[in-house]
């Protein structure tokens, strides 16, 4: 029952879009009768707004951004949804060299240990602010990012409040490394492979990585705008299946050159392929002669990475509230949840008999073993998922997870 | 609100389209115009600005920055919302298929800031439609340039006139069904291969 249709994708240039990358290149989406059209964009603006002009139907997306939308955060609010997430992991916070300096003076190394280093930090930050001297400032790429989220949630669990300790702005990720060899900011949280290319560039230090903070957790998703959805749902399963297909290769270690390569040419990302390899080995050189080997860096397919779990957006809505981005009542955080759609994940996929879990929500940070889950067929392993600070995240008992969080 | 005029602040990193943007909101009686072609400070800039319109190319990569100052700083004291809204999406499709994009201070009137929406779409229209023409009046220069040299080579090789060498390249660019500049483009290529050996 193959759909025959044109589909645009919009995407940026980050390499978490790999999945959406090879799923056209390696013929995935031709295997599925589909002609897909990537578009490489400057802005998650731009994508916000094409897919509201309709030029995209689905494009790469920040996780909490159709989040943001269905609650009517951003200056163009569309009804979307994310029925499919384009792996887990990927980012890392990098500090300025000279920053590094103090906070290693303050106790911080000598690998990426969260809590080593975010205490090394939050010294630096009282002696400032002791000093009388202006908030340290950190960059990410956007408020309803993945990356602000989890900067926020590190620093507030390190003790250093990001509202007013220090200062957070947004930068585009390739300016990233520039703006911090010039000082006008002293860190950031950006996806690979923007830290790799300051540290190349001797213009800082990897501090702590995503998957140290919060152990394969959130990133990317497909989405797609609701219309689209309800009016074209044989061409969107279609395009979900070639895109599971597309993560499966990625995920193949046997790939990673190939995929390196790929997201190395001029159309794609335009960087050298070196520079593409740390995300997928996981091996990152950290900035002052030290090596970081960190599991589970990026994982495009395994652990249930493709699957859009509501417990994902709960946590990401917990996060919109625990910072005033939005107000909390019973409704938004069904809003807020429903942006995931499991449900269209689970039809699309099971002529291919992908393996699913059991539930569309799980308790985030409660298995600190990998275990495999009752699913269909083939098995399904999920997991150690924690949070640095061992703190778990309950989607049913969201409002006492709210009231710990003040 | 008073019916004063509007400040309107235009960002963009193109330092000829923006002066064109400028020059018609000018001619279109809008006296309170800014612009920044870098973004770096934008923010104190709007801040001292406090404009009414703002008008960025969808090209530039700080458009998130820029939506970023609106939802998270407290320097901006005015709430500012896109003006182009679900109610209007013919609007939102010329301006994004023109390639601008425009932020307006919420409560302000739309048909007073329509018509500069309008303007600046048909301006951005108009430069890249100035862009095309000069690029193709380039390629078109150097398409003469490398068919007289081709020429040159077929007179000298063939010992043929100006008028025969031009009438060869013709009818091999019509038998391949190709340009004559990209005949004669390889022809001037093969040319230079062969003289180094």
């Amino acid at each position: 029952m193959a759909a025959t249709a044109d589909i645009t994708l919009g995407f940026m240039p980050l390499f978490d879009s790999a999945v959406l990358i090879a799923a056209s290149e390696k013929g995935f989406v031709t295997d599925e009768g589909l002609s897909l059209q990537l578009v490489r964009e400057t802005s998650w603006a731009n994508i916000r707004d094409r897919i509201a002009v309709g030029h995209f139907q689905a494009a790469h997306m920040l996780a909490p951004m159709p989040i943001a939308s269905n609650l009517g955060l951003t200056p163009l609010s569309l009804d979307l949804v994310a029925p499919f997430a384009l792996g887990l992991g990927g980012n890392a916070v990098t500090v300025s060299r000279d920053l590094w300096d103090r906070m290693v003076a303050d106790g911080a190394g000598p690998d990426t240990d969260p809590s080593a280093n975010g205490a090394g930090l939050r010294r630096v930050v009282e002696r400032r602010r002791d000093a009388g001297e202006p908030p340290l400032r950190f960059a990410v790429v956007h408020p309803f990012s993945g990356h602000n989220y989890e900067l926020r949630y590190w620093l507030a669990g390190c003790g250093i409040d990001p509202e007013s300790h220090v200062e957070i702005v947004v930068v585009p990720p390739p300016l990233m490394a520039d703006a911090l060899s010039t000082g006008a900011i002293d860190g950031f949280c950006v996806g690979e492979p923007w830290n790799s290319v300051a540290v190349a560039r001797h213009a800082g230090r990897i501090a702590t990585t995503k998957a140290s903070i919060w152990r394969l957790s959130p990133e990317k998703v497909l989405g797609v705008s609701a219309r689209f959805a309800s009016e074209n749902r044989p061409v969107l399963d279609a395009l979900l299946r070639a895109l599971y297909r597309s993560s499966m290769w990625c995920g193949e270690s046997a790939n990673h050159e190939e995929l390196a390569a790929l997201m190395s040419t001029p159309a794609y990302l335009d960087l050298p392929r070196k520079a593409l390899m740390p995300i997928l080995t996981g091996r990152l050189t950290l900035g002052d002669g030290a090596a970081g080997d960190i599991p589970e860096f990026f994982v495009p397919h395994a652990k249930g990475a493709t699957f859009p779990w509501q417990s994902h957006a709960l946590w990401f809505y917990s996060q919109m509230v625990r910072w005033g981005h939005t107000s909390h009542s019973a409704a938004l955080a069904q809003r807020a949840r429903d942006t995931y759609r499991p449900d269209i994940y689970r039809q699309a996929l099971k002529p291919i008999a992908a393996p699913m879990p059991g539930a569309n929500m799980k308790v985030e940070g409660a298995l600190t073993v990998a275990a495999p889950v009752g699913a269909s067929e083939k098995g399904l392993v999920l997991g150690p998922d924690g949070f640095f600070d061992g703190r778990i995240f309950d989607p049913d008992r969201l409002d006492d997870y709210l009231a710990s969080q003040r | 609100m008073t019916r004063r005029d509007l400040t309107i602040l235009v960002i963009d990193e193109n330092a000829i389209r923006a002066s064109i943007i400028e020059e018609g909101l000018r001619d279109a009686g809008h006296s309170r115009v800014s612009i920044v072609h870098d973004v770096h400070g934008v923010g104190r800039v709007i801040e001292r600005l406090q404009p009414d319109v703002i008008v960025i190319d969808l090209e530039n990569p700080n458009r998130d920055l820029l939506e970023s100052m609106f939802q998270l700083s407290r320097s901006v004291k005015r709430p500012i919302a896109m003006f182009v809204d679900r109610s209007d999406s013919s609007m939102i499709e010329a301006a994004i298929d023109a390639g601008v994009s425009a932020y307006v201070v919420d409560g302000l009137r739309q048909e007073r800031v329509k018509s500069i929406l309008d303007m600046a779409i048909s301006r951005f229209n108009a430069f890249s439609r100035m862009e095309r023409e000069l690029a193709e009046a380039r390629s078109e220069l150097a398409d003469r340039k490398v068919i007289d040299r081709a020429k040159g080579i077929l007179m000298k090789s063939r010992g043929i006139s100006e008028e025969e060498a031009y009438k060869l390249l013709r009818t091999t660019a019509m038998n391949q069904n190709r340009k004559i500049a990209e005949i004669a483009q390889s022809l001037v290529l093969a040319a230079g291969l062969l003289e180094d050996l």
